[in-house]
């Protein structure tokens, strides 16, 4: 019995096609996978019963001690803005639209991208490799067989602190992310501070903050689903956790950014 | 009486490795069942499509007459409910302390108050040589002879009519390892529950077990009593139990 382990490389007829066969089958079955996975955790969010134990401290970590990374996140963001567009609208004598341009970037776009991107790093992550650790240590498999559905348990108190608590935290960001502004263009730039704040109110429209909430809702539904899932079906040790966290740090970053566009098109578009 | 518990010609592949090639075994009720082999011969992998955790290709499991292959979660969790499982590699959940892990079963199903439950679990942690300085530890703080004795009152907290042991003895030194022997014996003699035990032990396989069961090769190669094993006419068991190089079982044929 002589198989050889290492056969030269030789190109075979249809191993061209093989591989790419191989390659659309394994996205396909990704894609079914991660379907039946979003189904299963989405309809287990919305029938009872609820760990409301776990929600709570899901809720905590999620909304709370995000507070930090993202206020800081927003306050600076706010602060570039400002800075930015003066020295660009300075050169039209449009001074004036700072105050607008910096509360509206934020409320529609930069508070709820920056802070879903600052929370798929913070959150996201964590999820992952908690999840995955519990996935090869077989504390999943001890869960089903206390009688507690795993995706119950884990995944939907998961999803539920993510799509409510990552509105509240856009919410407060954009209001650091405006006083960032506030700041720059006050005590460096020179303006008026109480022009500057009507100019702010003047011409934002609730549908703004509002659709910076949805976003922030959706884009908290993504990061947890994909902390969730890549740590739900991480295999392989340690090593194999570390994946998981980095496909879901990636992926959700991406369709941050994808979604981005699509709900902004869904908005705005006329 | 009829099995409790019935294996059927289960197969279970892993890619192009084929770990069950047709296990066929039946379990009566009350008894407990010592299940012996080769590292690496598909003993917790058995253990796994029986708890309906990973499922078999081929083949037939029944418990109590149903068969649970064909059913829904929500079935396979009545199911669970009477059955305790300790894991090979103790599984604990490392985000809560000792005492909510042994209780976690009564407190999830939300059939006991807090104190109840913390005070229960005491009990069973007192059971497998554990006092009330550790119950409030994470276990990630213990040992891993600790950590397994953890799992093994969590497994029977919840007082199940089948419990699962996948080797409870290793990593304890030979005292510890006797008492929880002993409690094996316990749970199966006055209890009364069909106990499964996966060990490497065989002085421990033959205190606790009624029945042995020896895999090898995917398949079930020698069932019967206890009594039985020193003349069962089976060369690999005997060269199992024995400990021996030369015999049907090929260091090459492993893994
Ligand atoms: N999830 C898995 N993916 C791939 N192969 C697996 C998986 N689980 C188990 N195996 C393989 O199945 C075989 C049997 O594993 P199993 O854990 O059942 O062995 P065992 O009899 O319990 O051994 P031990 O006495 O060392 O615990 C091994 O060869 C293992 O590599
Ligand atoms: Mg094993």
């Amino acid at each position: 019995m002589s198989t050889n382990r290492y056969p030269k490389t030789q190109i075979k007829p249809f191993q061209f096609l093989q591989a790419i066969g191989r390659v659309i089958l394994s996205f396909l079955m990704t894609a079914g996978r991660l379907s039946l996975f979003t189904l299963e955790g989405t309809s287990h969010c919305l029938r009872g019963p609820w760990y409301f134990r776990i929600i709570y401290r899901q809720m905590i970590e999620i909304g709370f001690y995000s507070l930090p990374v993202v206020g800081l996140t927003a306050v600076f963001a706010g602060m570039v803005l400002a800075l930015q567009s003066y020295t660009g609208f300075a050169r039209f004598s449009a001074e004036g639209a700072i105050a607008n341009v910096v509360v509206l970037s934020i409320t529609r776009e930069l508070g709820p991208v920056l802070a879903g991107l600052m929370v798929a790093g913070r959150i996201g992550a964590a999820m992952a490799a908690e999840i995955g650790t519990m996935r090869v240590t077989e504390q999943i498999d001890a869960l089903t067989t206390l009688s507690t559905n795993p995706m119950k348990y884990l995944v939907a108190p998961r999803l539920i602190a993510g799509v409510t608590m990552l509105p509240i935290l856009v919410f407060i960001a954009d209001i650091i992310g405006v006083f960032g502004g506030y700041l720059v263009a006050v005590y460096k730039l020179d303006f008026n501070a109480s022009n500057y704040i009507r100019n702010t109110l003047e011409f934002l429209e609730v549908s703004d903050v509002v659709s910076g909430l949805v976003k922030a809702s959706v884009f908290g539904f993504l990061v947890t689903l994909m902390g969730c899932y890549h740590g739900y079906n991480s295999r392989g040790g340690a090593q194999g956790v570390g994946r998981a966290t980095t496909n879901a740090v990636v992926s959700a970053s991406i369709l941050i950014l994808c979604f981005d566009y699509i709900l902004t098109e869904a908005f705005f578009a006329k | 009486m009829t099995a409790q518990i019935s294996i059927q010609d289960v197969h279970k592949n892993f890619g192009s490795k084929h770990v069950l090639a047709g296990i066929t075994l039946e379990i009566k009720k009350g008894d407990s069942v010592v299940i012996i082999g080769g590292s690496g011969t598909g003993k917790s992998v058995t253990l796994k499509c029986v708890l309906g955790l990973l499922t078999p290709e081929q083949g037939k499991i029944e418990i109590d007459g149903n068969n649970i292959l064909r059913m829904t979660a929500s079935q396979r969790e009545k199911i669970n409910d009477h059955i305790g499982v300790m894991f090979q590699g103790a599984a604990l959940f490392d985000s809560m302390p000792v005492w909510e892990n042994v209780a976690f079963g009564l407190l999830a199903k939300n059939k006991l108050s807090r104190e109840a439950a913390r005070t229960l679990a005491l009990d069973k942690l007192a059971l497998v040589g554990l006092g009330e300085k550790i119950c409030d530890l994470s276990p990630t703080d213990l040992s891993f002879g600790m950590q397994k004795r953890v799992g093994l009152a969590r497994a029977i907290a919840s007082d199940p009519s089948i419990v699962f042991f996948d080797e409870p003895t290793t990593g304890l030194d030979p005292i510890m390892a006797d008492v929880i022997n002993d409690l094996i014996l316990a749970v199966n003699d006055k209890i009364g529950a069909t106990a499964i035990t996966i060990t490497h032990d065989m002085q421990s396989a033959r205190k606790i077990g009624n029945t042995i069961a020896m895999l090898h090769q995917g398949k079930i190669s020698w069932t019967g009593p206890v009594s039985d094993v020193d003349n069962s006419g089976s060369k690999v068991l005997d060269q199992f139990i024995n400990g021996r190089t030369e015999g049907p079982i090929k260091m090459a044929l492993r893994a």
